[in-house]
């Protein structure tokens, strides 16, 4: 349709311009897009080329090429680092159980707050749900601190208990992933809304004539729209599991806790920035990524053979 | 099988109505209780009586705020770095997608292939950082903004937007008359597209007045941003002995105060950005729908 309807002016017009006049006639357009891309030449590809301090010994005034190879060196330090495998695990685990937990929320939320019918209450909820994702973290743990605190935080005077939760090891998960669905799940729904929005309510008026109550048109109607997107995401959150975030580990953390708030995250910062350690505060960094798109690539495997047997 | 259900609609509503309901509270009280207990004596807070209003109501809390330096300036830095932050993204997203929409654009594809690479893969935070520090910025408000370079995922948001819901009419119409691409995007382009700019002030608003921590890698401690001003006070939970000096309760008095700044201070650093999504909020679905959209 739309090809039909071009302007038969430039339809006349020569159609196979040299490659050079194309270029030409786009000069304002490569002016536009001339700083944007300076900009992520410098400051993404040019630190992807200083990975390689990751095999050498760098020091500053030798620059990278100059600075000795020493291979894997500082990957086998790591490795036999008395704090390794702890990190690993509790990477992991922090952001397994985190998956687990806060995946499937936003889709039930979006599924009941669909089918509300007072808009204007909707509005509201939706409004409310939103905020929290609008709120730094550094707010969001001071909050945590005061909530969890023993002597009179919310958490402790509801419950009528004096426990100091942030030095409990074993309730750190919970802490970090839990205060994550709060703020966030809300957000996460923001996707999966705008895809419902588009249910033909044709749909509905048939399921309705067909006496379906509302589970059933959430069941029948509504999940089998959101999957693809709900793969889709699954497969960008599996693509980070490794990816704990600094931030709010690293203001949670305490002495008490690091048996299992202990993550590679705050070590990479620790030794990079914190003691300029540069070389194997990269080589963790860099073994943290490789993780990540290996992990990215195996689940984006499945999910496509998953999908192509259930969806297509 | 018809029929069988049994639920009404009005059964039905009441509990969705019932559901949502406890989760507006789960997701609203506790800003409710750090908002009341801001005007709250903290002693009665911490002693549990300050549960749905203000006990003791006062001030002081807020009148703290505005005389401590530290926080004043944090929050004058990070208006500053707000406002030219935000300029800056919002311009990097329009020179960006404004270009990458035109389908004829030769090396389209290659400059698409350049940006995306950059949303999974990086070189991480050491060689970022030593990229930074040559090009001098370390310690200068600039390694906030250009590092950050262009947010792809928001690119690609926008670029679809121009793809898809501007009229390929009134392009080709401004086309006719002479205007220039350079021209069209200016007086086409750009005025049709304020819901999808709306959303994305918005975004790149809450991103530079909430981040810290590339303030922290980069800065060096000067001219901090508000949260990173706030961590003393809410993680490390510090007064300066000279803030008790000119207490007249003395240590008694500071601690009260110190732990009604903590309250104070983060309805501070919450309200302005909670003020402002509520009025883009009805472009965020369609923003995101238009991202989804392959182009």
């Amino acid at each position: 349709m739309k090809q039909a309807r071009k302007p038969a002016a430039r339809a006349a017009a020569p159609h196979r311009r040299t490659l050079g006049r194309r270029i030409m006639d786009n000069w304002q357009l490569y002016l536009l897009l001339l700083i944007p891309v300076v900009l992520t030449f410098i400051y993404k590809y040019i630190p992807m080329y200083g990975i390689q301090i990751a095999f050498r010994d760098f020091k500053a005034s030798r620059g990278y090429m100059g600075s000795e190879w020493v291979g894997l060196y500082w990957f086998k330090r790591f490795f036999s680092s008395p704090t390794c495998a702890r990190m690993i695990k509790n990477t992991v685990l922090i952001s397994l159980y985190g998956l687990l937990w806060s995946f499937p929320i936003p889709i039930i939320l979006s599924l009941i707050i669909n089918q509300l019918r007072f808009n204007r209450y909707k509005r509201v909820v939706q409004t409310v749900l939103y905020a929290p994702h609008f709120i730094s973290t550094m707010v969001i743990c001071g909050m945590l601190r005061i909530f969890l605190s023993p002597s009179g935080g919310l958490v402790n005077l509801i419950f009528g208990t004096s426990i100091d939760f942030l030095t409990e090891s074993s309730a750190f998960r919970t802490i970090y992933i839990a205060s994550g669905i709060w703020q966030d799940a809300g957000w996460g729904c923001i996707i999966y809304l705008a895809t419902l929005a588009n249910v033909d309510p044709g749909l509905y008026e048939a399921a309705k004539i067909d006496g379906a109550s509302v589970f059933q048109r959430i069941l029948n109607i509504d999940l089998p729209e959101l999957l693809p997107m709900a793969v889709l995401n699954l497969i960008m959150a599996a693509g980070g599991l490794m990816n704990v975030g600094f931030e709010k580990v690293w203001l949670l953390q305490t002495d008490l806790n690091k048996a299992t708030s202990d993550v590679i995250a705050v070590y990479v910062y620790q030794q990079g920035i914190e003691s300029a350690k540069y070389s194997y505060s990269t080589a963790v960094g860099l073994f943290n990524t490789a993780v990540n798109i290996v992990l990215l690539l195996i689940v984006n495997k499945i999910a496509s053979k998953a999908s192509d047997v259930e969806f297509v | 099988m018809k029929k069988s259900s049994g639920m009404s609609q009005r059964t039905s509503d009441i509990i969705l109505v019932a559901i949502t309901a406890i989760v507006l509270i789960i997701v609203a009280y506790p800003l409710y209780y750090v908002l009341i207990a801001s005007v709250s004596d903290p002693y009665k807070v911490y002693a549990g009586k300050t549960f749905l209003f203000p006990s003791g109501f006062t001030l002081d809390g807020y009148k703290a705020v505005f005389l401590n330096d530290g926080i004043v300036s944090g929050f004058l830095n990070s208006v500053k770095y707000t406002v030219i932050g935000t300029v800056f993204s919002v311009v990097m997203l329009y020179i960006t997608a404004y270009p990458m929409a035109q389908k004829d654009l030769p090396g389209r594809k290659f400059l698409s292939i350049f940006f995306l690479i950059t949303m999974y893969f990086g070189g991480g935070l050491v060689p970022t950082y030593l990229v930074v520090k040559q090009t001098g910025l370390v310690g200068s408000m600039w390694s906030l903004f250009l590092p950050g370079g262009v947010a792809v995922g928001n690119m690609i948001i926008v670029r679809n937007y121009f793809q898809n819901s501007i009229p390929r009419d009134l392009i080709e119409a401004s086309q006719i008359d002479g205007c220039s691409k350079l021209r069209t995007f200016f007086s086409v382009v750009i005025p049709l597209s304020m819901p999808i700019m709306a959303v994305m002030v918005v975004f790149s608003m809450v991103a530079y007045w909430n981040d810290w921590f590339t303030a922290l890698i980069y800065l060096g401690g000067k001219g901090s941003p508000l949260p990173l001003v706030m961590r003393n006070i809410l993680i490390k939970s510090s007064a300066t002995a000279s803030q008790a000096a000119t207490i007249s309760g003395g240590y008694a008095e500071l601690n009260k105060l110190t732990e009604l700044l903590k309250f104070c201070s983060m309805i501070v650093a919450a309200v302005p950005m909670l003020i402002f999504y509520p009025f883009v909020q009805k472009y965020f679905e369609k923003g995101f729908m238009a991202g989804a959209v392959k182009g």
